[in-house]
Parts: structure tokens; sequence; C-alpha cells
């Protein structure tokens, strides 16, 4: 929901070869110089508190950034999974007498599983079903941190909880909770450069795409929850040491959204926005407290400020800092790969590359692709084509994965590929583009044709290391003409453009397939000419491609083989020049006498 | 045997409840494509009204009129200041408004009216007849009664009205509405209206049976909610039934198994029909086109 502005990516080559260690010093040094001014200033008791909870929140709260920041999934639970380390900490320090460490990985575990099945049974879904199952779960911890007495000693609590031996007062346990803020905070704030960070990313930006370009969806959103709730717990274990004391309140509903407006106010996009959202919703209270003598008062104005925020602030404070930050920063122009791009297709079935048996797709009783054999021959160019519901796209829709198949089988170099999700398809060697251009539309153009060739199973990236990646969507960016403007966010680029980057995206991943669906749409003349230029240069070096268009020119110029579809059944099927002399596809187009 | 009627009478009369606030989720799901999750506030805010017009001595019957036509109010600065806005937006930022909305309302009230449960009295003086072995309180026979009329009234004017067919054509293909001459943004105007109306009327019917508090709205919400995925989601015959059915089932499960987790139960139904059959019962709109 807002757009990342800390992912610039390494240009210039004497950045990235420097090593991680090293670039991150600095950062390292100063969390040093803050954990040491923690264990050694004399804080009075009140500060301690204010310290000690800013402290704890604020990595509940880079829970939420992952999830709902980065994923664009939302949790309204996450003072329950705080709970969930608050009491494993509790009960295990106290009633059990068990060691402080041990009952906060088990807090931290448990947090995880519980996020987890969470996310399993509802992440498949949209987000509304997650809104609330998040707002049923709170409620039901709630009910059995009350209810359930024998375990959680229900309303009046548990107290006494224990501290690790290492850090046994206050100073140096606030130290303690200060050093892990500084890790967790490095690790959130370089998820996004990680695999599984521009994962997230990406199915924020846009599912379909995601799931086309190898992404695991559902898997991608599950971990960014998981995450999210074990970092709950961990705060929530770090918190019930440190105020000693822990009670059913302290985990309820409205503690959900206070995180929630912490995360917002500060923005969701970045652990900074975090502590500063966390930083200035708990000092804020503290110094409006007539605010709390009035029951309600205070959260009433929590809700407001969500409405405001979400209206007239969406990035929070620091995405309103850092933009203002970015028109400051000089654009980097970019230069374009040296070398060419290499697509080498995968040569290990026969001739036919996509075999495509009986396929149908019903809709209702709508049947919008019936019975349809297609036979894609290597290193060739194949049209498929028809009039405006005869059923191409659905077909490609089939194809890639987005719809199930009714009946029939699809082989893609001799792997069946009828069943599997469309990530999968993609691991296996498919690759394509869409009508209606989805890209993700928070990144840059370079960023998102590295998704694409991060696909499982490339190997032109070698063992995928960051500067392989780029280097890779670097060729692939130059092929099509735009590898200087790679750095360049994808909304400034022109709708013909923004298909060319499409395509790198799917080229960068080195498909054994390319499935093009309408890409002259939408193009000017000299636009088109380019394509065909483009298309020709593809399938110079080997690569198979199934395309679908309109443009008769294109078509019958770039195609050796032509397929033709007529309201959801195969009506030809062969050689270019005589499929498109055959009776049925001129009545088909042009209607019969 | 007899327990067993009586359960199932009390269950029918409380799932009316759920599914009249059922209704009024689907409804603005249909026409806006987001989860109002404010819907339960209405129903409190509603009892709250109530309950201040009735203190103030007005008649019964008044204070119903003058609550309802708070309500309308309220679904007009709803939508125009939470809803609106936003509507170009995708739905992550609308749903987070909506959650500020719903946390506002509710929070307001508790502002000024103080925690205490305030107690609304029922529509009738006499509280219930005896029929054979099962005793039919007077509140819910009104609730399902007035359950019953809405649905028939809901059926005539979404089918057979042109105001209905707007409504419909709107919450189906907005663009294409509005290039009949339909103007959407008061299509989307009248279904918080209704909604806001709906929710409140649910709120009112069920004040004298629960206690009128600020964390009624909430509960109600949840459950409502429960009830849309059970039925199967933007279905509005899918809301009315889910939502007898969990009321059903929450009333047998707080009388055989445990009375603190009461409101459990519906947290567990909800997570079985999400891991089992997610479409609900009577099957979900198809997922985004590519």
């Amino acid at each position: 929901m807002s757009v990342g502005s800390d992912n610039m990516p390494a240009t210039a080559p004497a950045v990235s070869t420097r090593p991680a260690f090293v670039r991150h010093a600095p950062y390292f040094i100063a969390a040093a110089i803050v954990v040491a001014l923690a264990a050694s200033m004399q804080f009075d008791g009140y500060v301690l508190n204010i310290l000690m909870q800013a402290t704890t929140f604020s990595i509940a709260v880079f829970g939420l950034s992952v999830v709902l920041g980065l994923c664009g999934q939302i949790n309204l639970a996450q003072a329950a999974f705080f709970g969930f380390g608050a009491y494993a900490v509790g009960i295990g320090t106290t009633d059990l007498q068990m060691n402080y460490w041990l009952c906060l990985v088990a807090g931290c575990l448990a947090a995880l599983a519980a996020g987890a099945f969470l996310g399993m049974s509802t992440l498949r879904l949209g987000g509304h079903y997650l809104a609330m199952v998040t707002i049923s779960f709170q409620q039901i911890v709630t009910l059995v941190m009350i209810n359930a007495i024998w375990l959680t000693h229900g309303p009046d609590g548990v107290s006494r909880i224990g501290r690790p031996a290492l850090f046994t007062t206050s100073q140096g346990y606030l130290a303690f909770c200060v050093a892990m803020l500084a890790i967790v905070g490095y690790l959130v704030w370089h998820l996004p450069d990680t695999k599984l960070g521009r994962a997230m990313r990406a199915v924020r930006d846009n599912e379909l795409a995601a799931g086309v370009n190898g992404i695991d969806v559902f898997r991608t959103k599950v971990s960014a929850f998981a995450i999210c709730a074990a970092l709950g717990g961990l705060a929530g274990g770090l918190f019930a040491g440190g105020f000693a004391y822990v009670s059913p309140d302290q985990f309820s509903f409205a503690e959900s959204i206070v995180f929630l407006t912490m995360s917002l106010l500060g923005g969701v996009a970045s652990p900074i926005g975090s502590a500063i959202g966390t930083g200035l919703l708990i000092l804020i209270p503290e110094w409006l407290r007539f605010l709390k003598s009035v029951p309600g008062l205070y959260l009433a104005i929590y809700g407001l400020f969500v409405i405001l925020i979400i209206r007239f602030m969406p990035d929070g404070i620091w995405g309103f800092v850092a933009a203002a930050l970015d028109k400051w920063r000089t654009k980097i122009k970019t230069s374009p790969a040296t070398k060419t791009l290499q697509l080498k297709p995968a040569m290990v079935g026969g001739d036919i590359v996509l075999e495509v048996q009986g396929l149908a797709k019903h809709f209702g009783g709508l049947k919008a692709v019936d019975n349809v054999d297609i036979a894609v021959r290597r290193g060739g160019v194949h049209a498929l084509i028809g009039p405006n519901g005869s059923g191409k796209t659905t077909t490609l829709n089939v194809l890639s994965g987005l719809y199930k198949a009714t009946s029939g089988r699809i082989l893609l170099d001799g792997v069946d590929i009828t069943t599997m999700p469309p990530h999968q398809r993609t691991a296996a060697g498919l690759g394509r583009t869409f009508q209606n251009i989805r890209l993700f539309r928070s990144m840059t153009a370079l960023e998102n044709v590295e998704i694409g060739a991060e696909r499982p199973g490339n190997t032109m990236i070698g063992a995928g290391g960051g500067a392989a990646l780029t280097e890779r969507a670097m060729e692939a960016l130059t092929f099509v003409g735009l590898g200087s403007r790679a750095n360049e966010p994808i909304t400034s680029f022109s709708y013909g453009h923004q298909r060319l980057i499409e395509i790198a995206r799917a080229l960068a991943s080195n498909p054994t397939l390319l499935l093009l669906d309408e890409p002259a749409a939408g193009l000017n003349s000299t636009e088109k000419l380019e394509l065909h230029e483009l298309l020709k240069r593809i399938a110079a070096q080997g690569l198979t491609i199934l395309i679908i268009d309109h443009d008769m020119t294109l078509v019958s110029e770039a195609a050796q083989h032509i397929t033709v579809l007529n309201f959801g059944r195969r009506i030809a099927d062969g050689e270019s020049m005589a499929v498109l002399r055959h009776p049925d596809v001129v009545s088909a187009y042009l209607g019969s006498e | 045997m007899d327990l067993v009627l009586q359960l199932l009478f009390t269950g029918i009369g409380i799932g009316a409840v759920y599914a009249l606030v059922a209704l009024g989720f689907v409804l603005i799901f249909r026409a806006t494509n987001v989860v109002n999750f404010a819907q339960g506030e209405f129903s409190m805010v509603a009892a709250y009204l109530m309950v201040v017009c009735v203190e103030m001595g007005l008649p019964y019957w008044l204070s119903f009129v003058l609550a309802l036509v708070g309500m309308a109010l309220l679904g007009v600065i709803f939508n125009l200041g939470v809803y609106y806005p936003l509507r170009h937006r995708t739905y992550l930022p609308v749903i987070i408004a909506t959650i500020g909305a719903s946390i506002l309302l509710a929070n307001s009230v508790l502002a000024i009216y103080g925690p205490q449960p305030q107690v609304l009295q029922g529509w009738f003086e006499t509280p219930g007849i005896q029929l054979g072995p099962v005793y039919l309180d007077s509140q819910y026979l009104l609730i399902i009664a007035v359950t019953i009329a809405l649905v028939i009234f809901n059926y005539w004017f979404f089918e057979h009205t042109m105001l209905g067919k707007k409504l419909q054509a709107t919450s189906q293909d907005k663009e294409m509405a509005s290039l009949l001459g339909i103007s959407v943004s008061t299509m989307i105007m009248i279904t918080f209206i209704y909604s806001a109306v709906l929710g409140g009327l649910a709120g009112i019917l069920v004040a004298p049976i629960l206690f009128v508090s600020i964390q009624m709205g909430s509960t109600i919400a949840l459950k409502a909610f429960a009830a849309t995925i059970i039925g199967g989601f933007g279905d509005v015959a899918g809301a009315i039934i889910g939502g007898l059915a969990l009321g059903v089932i929450e009333t047998f499960g707080a009388a055989y198994v445990s009375v603190p987790y009461k409101d459990g139960f519906a947290f567990l139904v909800l997570v079985a029909f999400l891991v089992f059959r997610p479409q609900g019962i009577f099957g979900e709109r198809v997922a985004e086109k590519a």
C-alpha cells in the first residue's frame, strides 16, 4: 500500500563489491552506543518503564511492518501474539520454574505456530477474511486468558515474572531489550532485499503477476504472517520480563488496534516508521494524561487517527519524510549492460514443446474453451487467434494455471503441468505477459525484472546472488531497449514501454516457452514495428513463443504456425498462410455470404 | 426433548439478529466490494440512541423511529467520512478505515455514556406465551417476525422496484451502471443508509435480550461475519441461513458444552468452514479475472 523508498538497488559497482558487514558497520556501531547508553545512564523508574515499553512494543510493530507494509496483509491480533510470548515467559518462569531463555523461545514458537495456522486456514481467501479471522482469534485468546484460570491465573494475571540471570537489574534488562530491538530492526530493514522480501513485495503489488513469475503466493503470505506473529511473541516475552507482571487486559483487541495505529502513524513500510509511530503513541498519551481519565476517549482519538492517516497520509510520517528526501536524491542513470541477453531455453523434450490435449474450461454452462488441441513446435512462433470471445485468453489462463482446466491435459516438455499451481508451472519453464499489464507498481523497472530472473530453476543466474540477478535483469532490460532507465519507477514509463518491461521480466527468467497475451494491443505503429523486431530477436535465440494477437500483419509475418479458435473450439490449425486462407477462418472473421 | 425445542427457538431468535446484521454486511459488500467492519457498531449506536430516547420519556414507538432516523444519518456521515474519500483505493485502506471508524464509534459512546451496561425494556408488556412445552418469549417472537418481514421486503425491493434494480446494477458493474445514467454515488449512499438502518434495527431488537453495552457491536459483528462466511460470502440467502445456523449452534453449545466460551463457538465454526468449505453453503463469487 505504500512505496518502499528504502530499496534503491545497489547500482554503482563500487558499493556492491564491499561486503555487507563493512557497509552496515555504522549501523552496528550506532546500535552498540545506544545499548551502552541504555546500560549506563541512570534513569528513574518512570522513564525506565516508558523506554522498556517503547522498546518491546517497537519489536511487535516491526512485525506489522512485515505483514502489512511489505506483504500487504492485515493482522488485527498482534496483541494476542504478543500475549503468547508474555504468558509463555510469565507462566514458564513462575509456575513451571523454567529457564527464561527456554520460555522466550517457546513463546516465539507458540506465536509462530498460531500465526502459521491462522494464515494457512485463511490466506488462500481474500483479505477481509483475514481481518475478521484475526479479530475472532484475538477475542478467543482474550477469552482463554480470562477463563482458563488453572493456566493463566485468570483476570488476576501472572506476577513476579523472572528475568535471565545475566540481566537481573532493570537497567541491564533494558540494555538487553534495546540490543534485541537493534538486531530485529536490522533484519526487518534488510528483509526487502532478500528473496523472501522481494516475493512479499511482489505479492503485495500484484498477486497474479507474482504467481506467474514463480512466486509461491500462498507460502509467501503465510511466511509473512508467521514472521509477524513470531516477532509479536518475542516482543511479548521481553515485555513480561521487563514489567514482571502480565494480565489479560494488556493483550486485548484494543491493544491490537494500538499496535496497528502505531504502525500506520509512523509509516507501515519501514522499521524506522514503526519505531517513530511506537514512540509517539507511547509518549503522547503520557503527555496528555487527562485523556486517560475519561474511559474510551483516547481510543476514540486513535480510531479517528486511523481514519485520518489512511485518508491524508497513507505512507505515515516516515513515508512522508522519505518521499521528500527522495526528491533531493539525484536520479542515477544506469549504464546498459554490455553483454547481450542469452536465452538458453531448456531442450530436454522432443520436437513438441507444449502439447495441449482435449483442453476444456467451462464456467457453469458456458463452454469458454471446449476440447482444444494445440501442439507448439520447438523454436518457432506459434499464434493463437480468433475473434473476440473465442476463448484465447481463457486458454492462456488455463495454460499458466490461473484457471483450473475442466478437463484435458497440458504437457510442457513432456512434463504434465495440468494440475500445477502457477508458480510451479513457471518453475517448469513457462513465462508469460498479460493483456492488461501487470507489473509490480511500487518497484523500479530493474526490481520488476529481477523478480522474473529469480524464477526457481533459472539456470542463467548461477547460484542466484544479488549481483547475478541484477546483471541478468540489466541484460534483459537492455535487450528490450530500456537499459538506461532501469532505476526509474514503473509509473514513469509509457504504456508501450511497460509492455516491454513485462516482456523483459519474462525473458529474464529464461523460460522454455513464452506466452504473449496480445502484446501489440494499445501500441502505436512505430511501437508495433519495434515489437516485431523484438520478437524476431527472441525467436532467433531459439525461444519458442505462443502469441495471441489481433494484429493480423504481426501474426502473419511473425508466426509460422497458427491455431484458430471460435466459440471455444478449434476451427483451424496449420501453416500460417494456409490457415489464413481457410474458408472457416475467413467466415469467422468476416462472416459468410 | 422439551429443552431441545426451547433451545431451538432461542437459537433461531438470536440467529435472526445475526442474520439482519449479516444482511447489512452483504449489501455493502455487494455495492462497494469492501467489508464494513463498523457494521456491528451500527447496532450498538442504535441501541444507545434508543436508551437515550426512552430515558428522556419519549414513547417507545417514537424512540424507535428517532433511533432509526439517527441511524440513517449515521449511514450518510459514515459514507461521506469513511468510505467515499477512499473509493478509488484498494480494499486494504478501506478496511482499515472502517476498523478505525468502529473503534471511534465504540469508544466515543464509552466516553459519553460510561462503561455501565444499560437496560432497555422490551416492546411488549406481556413477557411471552407458553406453547405446549416451549415458552415463547415475546421479544424473540418479534425478532423472528421482523426478520421474516424484512427478508420478504428485501426480495420485493431488489427484484421488483426500479430503485432496487438500479442498486443491483450498481453492485454488479459500476462503470456500466453510470453509463446508463444511474448515479453510482447516490446508489452507494442509499446502500449505506439502508445497511445502517438494518444494523440499527437489529441492535434495537436484540437490546432487551442482551444488555446494551459497548461490546455488543463487535460481538454481533463477528457473529454476523461468521454467518456470511458460513452462508457463502456475498450471498443474501446465505447470510440469513448462516445467521440462523450460527444462532442455533451457539445456543446449543452454551447449553451443552460451556457458557464462558459461548462466544468462541462462532470462531470454531468459522475456521472449520474456512478450512473445509471456504465457499460456504451457497458458494462464492469467482475470483479475480486475469
